[in-house]
């Protein structure tokens, strides 16, 4: 009858088994950005590292734009998805170097933000193209006859953009 | 100076002049020309204010105060280390938009340098702050070319614009003793080499745009804590109410 009684060392095993970080990351990707909500803080790329260190879960944070107020709540975000999932020692730290590049958005995040109607960066940001590129197509139609309307849009990530072919505006999520 | 003292002074004079332009800038909002400057002057604001979040953040954690919203809402003007450019008035449209550009072309090249600061909090930080400001100053510049080299209106307001704002210009690379510390602590570029930088973009830029300053004059003592009777308005605007209210949140 002693035979399924669990020894001292099963309990601390138990007790100790945290979920893993590559497990962590998965959970992360479905935090969605505040702004943005079809894609995730994952694919934004800038959840740049999460640590065990002892028994607290430090997740590192990079902020896209100084003034972003979508910062804050990102953190929250992170903080409460983490929560949910049983884990409480959790907090978010903040990173500033290396500086956050929509070069880092994966291809799925890319993917995501044209279904959603907005056109992703075009180029390499790394490769010093931070004027606006000369081609940008647009998410619904897709024509390239495309202007820019204004540097800055409806949030500090994007552009105003219209396109010459459908006649819809829409937001470009600027390279960088 | 001890070090952390040279770069608590650094971190307030970065941080007051993007604080005092942010200020200035978002008053714009809800009342630019058109719609589309009305966001991007409210994104450009925003990205000040972000930028001054981090420089008076590291200068609180260097100093007495709690935190960078203490050093914005609780100092009187004397306390203040911003250039006298960035308090000067928001003006019409050029005038906001050539303050602006004299700003964003010396704050790029700064940024660039403090790249290289021997404090990596500062060196981290003009990382983030140069990349915004790049964009900026892309902006700025095109601007000062169009309406410069526009209408008649448009240039003879340019032109006003640039005659009012250039003599404050050249504080921004003036050096002072401790402008001269802080390269000597490697923590900061020698301001000379930001000058020829500086009169290089607004040569190329101002020819362009079919503009030239009219004077030589310097007007300078923003960052020993000497500000013009503007500046007293902005801190009535912009701390009246952690004044009334102390330690008000919602």
């Amino acid at each position: 009858m002693a035979a399924t009684r669990l020894s001292g060392s099963d309990v601390v095993n138990a007790l100790d088994a945290k979920p893993s970080v590559d497990e962590i990351w998965r959970w992360l990707e479905d935090v969605p950005d505040p702004e943005i909500p079809v894609v995730s803080v994952v694919e934004l790329g800038i959840v740049r590292a999460v640590d065990w260190r002892g028994e607290d879960l430090v997740v590192t944070v990079t902020p896209t734009y100084s003034g972003c107020p979508a910062t804050a709540v990102i953190s929250l975000d992170i903080e409460e998805a983490i929560r949910r999932k049983g884990v409480d020692a959790v907090r978010v730290e903040s990173r500033l170097s290396p500086a956050w590049t929509t070069d880092w958005i994966t291809d799925a995040g890319r993917e995501k933000l044209k279904a959603y109607g907005i056109a992703p960066p075009e180029g390499a940001a790394c490769a010093g193209m931070l004027k606006a590129p000369a081609i940008v197509a647009c998410p619904r139609c897709g024509s390239h006859d495309t202007a820019e309307v204004s540097r800055f849009g409806s949030t500090p990530c994007k552009a105003s953009w219209r396109c010459n072919a459908c006649l819809e505006p829409f937001d470009y999520f600027k390279s960088f | 100076m001890a070090n952390d003292t040279l770069v608590r002074e650094l971190a307030l004079r970065m941080g007051d002049n993007t604080l005092i332009l942010g200020q200035r800038v978002s008053a714009w909002c809800g009342h630019a020309p058109v719609l589309e400057e009305d966001i991007a002057l409210a994104n450009v604001a925003l990205d000040f204010i972000g930028q001054t979040r981090l420089w008076l953040g590291l200068a609180a954690d260097l100093g007495v105060e709690d935190d960078a919203d203490a050093l914005a809402f609780l100092r009187d003007a004397r306390a203040f280390k911003n250039c006298l450019l960035v308090e000067q008035p928001n003006g019409d449209f050029a005038h906001t938009l050539m303050r602006q550009f004299l700003f964003d072309a010396w704050h790029l090249p700064m940024l660039a340098a403090l790249k290289q600061s021997s404090d990596r909090r500062v060196a981290e930080i003009a990382e983030k702050s140069a990349k915004e400001a790049a964009y900026h100053l892309e902006r700025s510049e095109d601007y000062v070319v169009r309406l410069g080299d526009g209408s008649d209106e448009s240039h003879a307001r340019m032109q006003a614009a640039l005659d009012t704002l250039y003599p404050f210009a050249g504080e921004l690379t003036t050096p002072d003793a401790n402008d001269e510390a802080f390269a000597e602590a490697g923590l900061a570029p020698e301001l000379s080499v930001i000058g020829d930088i500086y009169q290089a973009t607004l040569t190329r830029v101002l020819n362009e745009a079919t503009l030239s300053p009219t004077t030589t004059v310097v007007r300078k003592g923003g960052k020993q804590g000497l500000h013009s009777e503007d500046f007293g308005f902005i801190l009535a605007d912009m701390q009246w109410l952690q004044r009334a209210y102390p330690g008000a949140t919602w």
